[in-house]
């Protein structure tokens, strides 16, 4: 195939912003120099090269997006020519992710986030003020320099109401700001402008994020706040990579016995069983030494984007390399030699720790050739995501990272089977593998006597909305939800509380009446319930039920990808059923707007590909179980 | 000895009477392909009837082999499976959701229901979301499955929100209505790597707004396109449509009963793919190819999709 371009052509900029990502061209089939080569006939071979580089081209979207602040047609021209990618699948690509624009925009963009847990802590009235302050919504501010936008949650929910200012430019820069006031970004988005933002994208707050700091219970938390844990000696003084050393004595076969011991349930909301996962290479490991070809490949899902979800961001911002750890062990288990950490691109000071602790843990031979003189070969690349939700949904990251849009895939095959470049994958989510390290060093059977029966180990809750200590909280599985209300101080706002959202915007709502439920996967399934990725948001009785349920109806109808009818139309007209009942004027009545959102559920949920669409009306059909409000 | 040396040296007469040396002709059978393996047949239960069929078949080619008559829309025989109508779920017996049986593959024992509740809800509803949000006049499918499945896609009011948008008439071979488009990805397939292997087009954006587009939205002559038309050949909906048609439609001189299709061959290479030629008061009003050629696939170029024009020219006067 013979790509054919427009004659937009790149800026120098714009091309120089290509070139530092990839090198200069070498050939003329990636844009260089008719007879730029060395002996002037690489681009005999340059095409073939080009070809396996699909996978570069989220990097390299980023790569504009972050010089230049929007991605023209000239850019988009070159970052096809380069990767040998047809322009109108690099457009398709490219126009999928919530954070490249296509259009002209300012370099320095506040997005200011208005979901829920948001609106719980003032978002509203903040968006207000800034729009008096700094004009409309989308509209250029400081001097043109500048402008700002609402957002989905940005997991910063302890520190509500949030805001995050990303900068393009030679030294692209984001800066976190949390809790906001219409004061400070003003103030924010004028130093971006003006290109004097503090270096430092944010700074981790243990008293504030994690209430529990110093605890001598916490045993995932552990290390969270401690000095220089984002250190690689530091992580070592405090126990770090014992685990990893002990995993290589036992081998991976009882590494494997441990895990499967331990009965650890994955912790991003399926609540899969991890050592089935793990199992399912491991049996394939032989097969990678018949056929070169093979590969296993180890995911950790960083993608945190459930709206109310912040526990993964603040482990991979205050104990980096137990995420690492984690991670090498199962590489052991899995026979991975690649692994991959997708990170939302909303986590700035994550990204900076994780890349840091990457090259360290390398550098002092904890990943690459030879780990720990044992011979073990595994290394791991940091992938950022770039603004959707639906690539926490583990096919659409695969078709992600591949330089896909991120569509989910129809299962089977399974990830086991056929995942990341159709190769056998697992798929952990951060809080899940830094579990491992603490299973490889206590006993599978020890960790299992952690909790109940079928929901083992200690589990992470992000508690947010109105209560009066909010941040991440380890306890035990099994730890009533009254209890760890009251752990976090109880609710605040009015002081009563009108509803609690368990597991985020793809889980359900719970009444007060309902609050003494254990918090675990069989004791929220008995009431209808999902503990999903940990959220716990209060919302307290002065909270407007029906603004939050049209906020989650708003949120899907952004986030859906598109691919299926159930899905795709399906959140819209939920969307407008919902806007018609809150403004009083169903269409026909009131009973057959609830009839037509029940049927309209039942079909997403069943007929929908992936998990998305299969949940977006859970966290409205709850509410509508519990409460008539519509009356 | 004379009479027996034409014999023994056959090749010396033809040697002396032709300038190209002869390419010895192999003696023995006649070498054959190797045979496909037999496939193993699969035993699986379809509303309770016993079905067996080979084993990678999908669960609609099950239920089609029992006469199970199952809707698509993004389905086409010749193209890769995507399976995003969701028109064509059935329910599988042990499975937590539906399964679209364009592109499940039957496993032993598997239990099918093509018809029950659940499915027909389904289906319902997927007709009522497209119905309602897309323009499907031109689809001729669509009246009969919302017929079958009572979809009443009105229900969701005058203000539901649609993919309704200009016409994009940028070329004189043929006409893109996104408005009318369901977003099945045949036509992306089909200029992809399902046949064309051009890339002029893919899906862009993302969610409602999520349309088929080239790059930045240019126009047709400034893409990759390459005109094959292969993409209007497999569009179930008629968002993409002939000029031809088009023109004649908006006329109000469209009047496809009347319209006789004759099969033939066109004239322009030498690969021999069958044209259907459609005409309507003695003109060719387009251009199609069988989907079960085996050649072709229903593929054709240029050529003989759009070439036909000099059949019908006047001849200049004298």
């Amino acid at each position: 195939m013979d790509l054919h371009l427009t004659g937009a052509r790149p800026t120098p900029e714009e091309k120089d912003a290509v070139d530092l990502e990839l090198g200069q061209p070498e050939s003329s089939w990636q844009g260089a120099q008719r007879h730029g080569g060395a002996d002037s006939r690489t681009s005999f071979e340059g095409n073939q090269k080009a070809i396996s580089q699909r996978h570069l081209l989220l990097p390299l979207l980023h790569a504009i997006q972050n010089r230049i602040g929007w991605i023209s047609e000239g850019a988009l021209n070159y970052a096809s020519l380069r990767l040998d990618v047809p322009p109108a699948e690099a457009f398709g690509v490219a126009s999928f992710y919530g954070m490249f624009a296509l259009a002209p925009r300012p370099p320095a963009v506040a997005h200011v986030c208005d979901d829920i847990a948001c609106m719980a802590r003032g978002s509203e009235p903040l968006c207000e003020e800034l729009a008096e302050k700094l004009g409309p919504e989308g509209a250029p501010c400081a001097g043109g320099r500048a402008t700002w936008l609402r957002s989905n949650c940005l997991g910063l929910c302890e520190r509500a109401p949030a805001v995050l200012m990303i900068r393009a430019g030679i030294k692209a820069q984001q800066r976190v700001l949390a809790p906001a006031t219409p004061d400070r970004v003003e103030s924010l988005v004028n130093d971006a402008a003006n290109d004097c933002m503090p270096a430092a994208p944010d700074v981790l707050n243990p008293q504030l994020s994690v209430p529990q700091e110093g605890s001598r219970k916490l045993a995932l938390l552990r290390r969270v706040g401690k000095s220089n844990t984002t250190q690689i000696d530091g992580y070592q003084r405090l126990g770090g990579y014992e685990a990893l050393r002990k995993a290589m004595e036992l081998g991976a076969e009882r590494v494997l016995a441990e895990i499967t011991a331990s009965r650890l349930l994955g912790r991003g909301g399926a609540a899969f069983p991890a050592a089935k996962k793990w199992e399912a290479l491991y049996v394939q490991r032989e097969r990678l030494k018949k056929d070169p070809t093979r590969k296993h490949y180890l995911i950790c899902n960083a993608d945190e984007s459930e709206p109310g979800t912040f526990k993964d961001r603040v482990i991979m911002e205050g104990d980096p390399f137990a995420v690492l750890e984690g991670m090498t062990i199962a590489a052991l288990v899995t026979g991975a030699e690649k692994g991959y950490i997708y990170l939302r691109g909303e986590y700035p000071l994550a990204a900076e720790r994780l890349a840091h602790a990457i090259e360290a843990a390398r550098w002092e031979g904890f990943l690459g050739e030879d780990i720990l003189g044992n011979g073990m070969r595994f290394d791991i690349e940091l992938r950022r995501g770039a603004g959707a939700y639906i690539c926490g949904e583990e096919t659409a990251l695969f078709n992600s990272i591949e330089g896909q849009r991120g569509e989910p895939r129809n299962k089977p095959p399974f990830p086991t089977q056929a995942g990341l470049f159709r190769q056998p994958t697992v798929v952990n989510n951060v809080e899940t593998l830094i579990n491992v390290p603490l299973i490889v060093s206590q006993g599978g059977a020890a960790y299992a006597s952690i909790g109940t029966e079928n929901s083992t180990g200690p589990r992470l809750f992000c508690v947010s909305g109105h209560v009066e200590r909010p941040g991440v909280y380890e306890v035990p599985m099994g730890t009533t939800l009254r209890q760890l209300i009251d752990f976090a101080g109880g609710t605040a706002g009015t002081g009563r509380l009108r509803a609690v959202l368990l597991g985020g915007a793809a889980g359900t709502f719970v009444s007060p009446g309902e609050i003494d439920v254990p918090l675990t996967f069989e004791g929220t399934r008995a009431i209808g319930a999902t503990l999903g990725s940990g959220v716990v948001m209060l919302l307290d009785d002065s909270t407007d039920m029906k603004e939050i349920l049209l906020r989650i109806a708003a949120f899907f109808r952004h986030e859906t990808c598109g691919q299926c009818v159930p899905c795709r139309v399906g959140v819209v007209r939920q969307q407008e059923a919902l806007q018609r009942l809150v403004e009083g004027r169903p269409a026909k009545s009131k009973a057959d707007e609830l009839a037509m959102l029940r049927e309209m559920a039942q079909a997403m949920r069943d007929a929908s590909i992936c998990g998305l669409g299969q949940t977006a009306s859970s966290a409205l059909e709850s509410a509508l179980a519990r409460w008539d409000l519509f009356a | 000895m004379k009479e027996t040396t034409p014999a023994t040296t056959p090749a010396t007469p033809a040697q002396e009477t032709s300038p190209l040396p002869l390419i010895p002709v192999p003696r023995g059978p006649v070498p054959q392909a190797p045979a496909e393996p037999e496939r193993r047949m699969i035993e699986i239960k379809i509303d309770g009837h016993a079905v067996s069929v080979p084993e990678g078949s999908t669960i609609l080619e099950a239920a089609r082999n029992l006469g199970v008559d199952t809707p698509t829309l993004c389905f086409l025989e010749s193209l890769t499976p995507v399976n995003v109508c969701r028109v064509c779920v059935v329910e599988l017996e042990g499975s937590r959701t539906l399964v679209p049986a364009c592109s499940r593959k039957v496993e032993p024992n598997m239990s099918i229901q093509t018809d029950s509740e659940r499915v027909r809800l389904s289906r319902k509803l997927v007709l009522e979301f497209l119905a309602s949000s897309v323009d499907v006049s031109t689809a001729p499918a669509f009246a009969g499955y919302m017929q079958r499945y009572g979809a009443r896609p009105e229900r969701f009011g005058d203000s539901a929100a649609t993919v309704r948008q200009p016409v994009k008439i940028d070329n004189d071979l043929y006409v893109r209505d996104y408005a009318k488009c369901i977003l099945c990805y045949k036509c992306v397939e089909a200029c992809g790597v399902d046949a064309q292997n051009t890339f002029a087009i893919a899906v862009s954006g993302r969610g409602f707004s999520a349309s088929i587009a080239t790059e930045f939205q240019v126009p047709l002559p400034d893409s990759a396109c390459v005109y094959c038309g292969n993409c209007i050949g497999v569009c179930p909906t008629g968002a993409l449509m002939f000029k031809s048609e088009y023109d004649m439609r908006q006329a109000g001189a469209w009047d496809e009963p009347q319209q006789q299709q004759t099969t033939t061959i066109c004239p322009y290479c030498g690969v021999g793919c069958n044209l259907i030629v459609h005409q309507q008061e003695g003109k060719i009003v387009k251009v199609t190819s069988p989907l079960d050629h085996p050649v072709t696939h229903g593929n054709l170029s240029i050529k003989g999709r759009f070439g036909w024009q000099f059949v019908q020219v006047e001849p200049a006067p004298k």
